[in-house]
């Protein structure tokens, strides 16, 4: 794309303009982040100030490897995003299919499913924890009539269900959005030739539809992806806080609990260098694959 | 193969807005018919009716003998041509054609062979294997026709499918499928707002405007003998002139008005009847001054301001003007060559 190019009069004021976006980026990503990889390679010292950090090169690393609680942690984390994005981008699209049959009343529909969106995860999480509280909580109290006992401080099941909840519930309004948005830009006509071409309405979903999606649906896979991993700190530390027994227990959360309560600093590092490899191996991914988004 | 019956058709948008009103129209086995007008005169929405695509308001809809009002599109057993296309983004030329039978659930070698049968017929057989986006515009209207015929339906039907086309590429697209419908003896209903396109393709035309017909009849019998003052200034190019009879009343230039109908206030006259010099026979004689002169190849196009009269008429002439710009000109029209019409109602007067 060719852009205009504008010339300054003043040699620092591109920069001048420039440096606040540059500072805060600086401030609060690259310097913990180097901060955090820094930490990786050392063993915590003691907190006397007799014992000084002392430096164990990829010791950190490979002790995570050798835990069979990271090795779980992972897992959990599979199963999280997994369920995750699986939950919020098959409910996302069936409403979006829903909202988009709408005439009049889309506006009114997309509004009322953007909404959640505007929740911060805290308020989310503590919503879900209230709805699924096994002594005051509405939910367990109906699946107790069809005579399912609910109890996520004791299921690693019932607890997984949850956060899964939790989490997609969040994420589906923003997947909606970009649904919607890919279905509408979807030539009516095409739609049309299909419905003369014989193909029934959910042949049509199936081969012409859904196909036409696929640069949207790949787009929301990452970013779901990415949210389920380090976005839901806020859902799990409300809701089950990593529990029953680290059923729960995703890696950004095992983060936080290495790092701020069992104070283990060098391996809490270690893991955040693993998370920040993941995110940047998903973000390329992402990347390539919208600079040649259309695949037809 | 089969008859498509009209009878007065309705269309009733939510919120009111009539988009066509009572339109009845038999259309023979095997008819190419074209639905000619302006923008917004109801001539998509009434093919679209025809397809199944919009809602029939009023009226029954035959095709053969079935009564399809309320039948799917899928039933009707037509085949449509879209205005854009329509061509599947994600599936090859192939496929694209092949869509169709698959959903009728023809088996695997039988479309094989209708589909390059077809292919070989519009001269696609080459690009098979290539999706939409690598194919030029003419071969994707061959695409786009291609997936109509394979399907052998009783009848086509055709959305404007050449204004996405450039003006060379559009003739040679308008005979090819001109001489495809004549082979196939398929029925066909062909929108357009090309007039000419209309009068080349047609074996009738209906002319509509604000959801009526106007007139229907051969190419010949719409241009020789236009209905009503819409469809004489619509059809034909450069569009008729009209002059107040009035007008040439006071001048005085007639030499026998009168041989005209009675109730004539309007008289049209088809630039090229309008000659430089006085033919044998009742004539009306126009005198004026050139305002342009337009060339335009094999022919060319004089505009004339009339004496006293308010807009320029238009002449035509075969190869170059032998008039100056400015010079003034009279101009003489056979009586018989004239179009009397009624002023206020806009029909013709016999």
């Amino acid at each position: 794309m060719q852009t205009k190019r504008t010339t300054f009069s003043n040699a620092w004021l591109p920069y001048a303009l420039l440096a606040p976006q540059v500072i805060v980026t600086l401030v609060f990503f690259i310097w913990p982040a180097s901060q955090a990889l820094w930490q990786s390679l050392f063993r915590q010292g003691d907190a006397f100030g007799i014992r000084p950090p002392s430096f164990v090169g990829l010791e950190n690393f490979a002790a995570l490897f050798r835990d069979s609680h990271y090795i779980d942690s992972l897992q959990v984390t599979l199963v999280f995003s997994v369920g995750t994005t699986v939950l919020a981008m098959s409910v996302s699209l069936l409403f979006a299919v829903m909202v988009n049959r709408m005439i009049r009343s889309r506006d009114t529909y997309t509004t009322f499913l953007v909404w959640p969106y505007a929740i911060a995860p805290a308020i989310a999480g503590v919503l879900w924890w209230f709805i699924f509280n096994p002594s005051i909580g509405i939910l367990p109290y109906v699946l107790e009539g069809v005579g399912y006992d609910w109890n996520h401080r004791s299921s690693n099941t019932d607890a997984m269900i949850l956060v899964i909840l939790a989490a997609a519930w969040k994420q589906i309004s923003y997947n909606f959005l970009f649904f919607l948005a890919g279905l509408q830009s979807i030539p009516q006509s095409l739609i049309e030739a299909a419905a003369i071409d014989g193909a029934s309405r959910s042949k049509r979903f199936w081969t012409i539809i859904l196909p036409l999606l696929s640069p949207v649906t790949f787009f929301l896979l990452v970013v779901n992806i990415v949210y389920a991993m380090f976005d839901t700190f806020g859902v799990i530390h409300a809701t089950t806080e990593g529990g029953p027994a680290q059923a729960t227990n995703i890696l950004v959360y095992k983060v936080y609990r290495d790092g701020f309560v069992n104070l283990n600093m060098g391996s809490s590092a270690a893991q955040s260098v693993i998370l920040m490899a993941i995110v940047i191996v998903l973000t390329v991914i992402q990347f390539r694959y919208i600079e040649r988004r259309v695949n037809y | 193969m089969a008859s498509i019956q009209m009878d007065d058709l309705h269309k009733v948008y939510a919120g009111g807005v009539k988009a066509v009103t009572g339109i009845s129209l038999d259309i023979a086995d095997g008819e190419m018919i074209v639905l000619v007008g302006p923008s917004g005169c109801g001539k998509s929405t009434l093919l679209r009716m025809v397809a199944g695509l919009e809602t029939i308001s009023g009226g029954t809809l035959r095709i053969g003998d079935r009564v399809v009002n309320n039948l799917e599109p899928a039933e009707r057993d037509i085949a449509m041509v879209f205005q854009n296309y329509a061509l599947y983004p994600h599936m090859t030329v192939f496929n694209n054609l092949a869509y169709g039978l698959k959903n009728r659930k023809m088996p695997k070698d039988a479309i094989d062979r209708r589909v390059r049968e077809a292919a070989k017929m519009l001269e696609i057989g080459d690009y098979l294997d290539r999706k939409p986006r690598n194919l030029s515009g003419g071969q994707r209207q061959r695409v786009a026709m291609g997936r109509a015929l394979v399907r052998e339906p009783s009848a086509f039907l055709f959305d404007e499918p050449l204004s996405n086309l450039d003006a060379k590429l559009r003739v040679q697209m308008r005979v090819e499928i001109r001489q495809l419908q004549k082979r196939l003896k398929t029925t066909s209903l062909y929108v357009t707002h090309d007039q000419l396109e209309a009068l080349t393709m047609a074996d009738r035309l209906v002319v509509m405007n604000a959801g009526r017909v106007e007139q229907v009849g051969t190419p010949m019998e719409v241009f020789d003998r236009p209905a009503t003052v819409f469809v004489a200034g619509f059809i034909g190019s450069p569009a008729m002139n009209m002059i107040d009879a009035a007008y040439l009343r006071e001048t005085g230039s007639a030499d026998d008005l009168d041989g005209l109908p009675h109730g004539t206030d309007l008289i049209g006259v088809r630039p090229d009847d309008l000659l430089m010099t006085p033919p044998d026979g009742p004539h009306l004689r126009l005198a004026g001054r050139v305002a342009l002169l337009e060339p335009a190849g094999a022919e060319s196009h004089i505009y004339v301001a009339l004496d006293d009269g308010d807009q320029p008429i238009t002449v035509r002439v075969q190869g170059l003007p032998m008039v100056e710009d400015g010079a003034r000109v009279n101009l003489y029209a056979a009586l018989a060559a004239l179009h009397p019409f009624d002023r206020v109602s806009g029909v013709r007067v016999t």
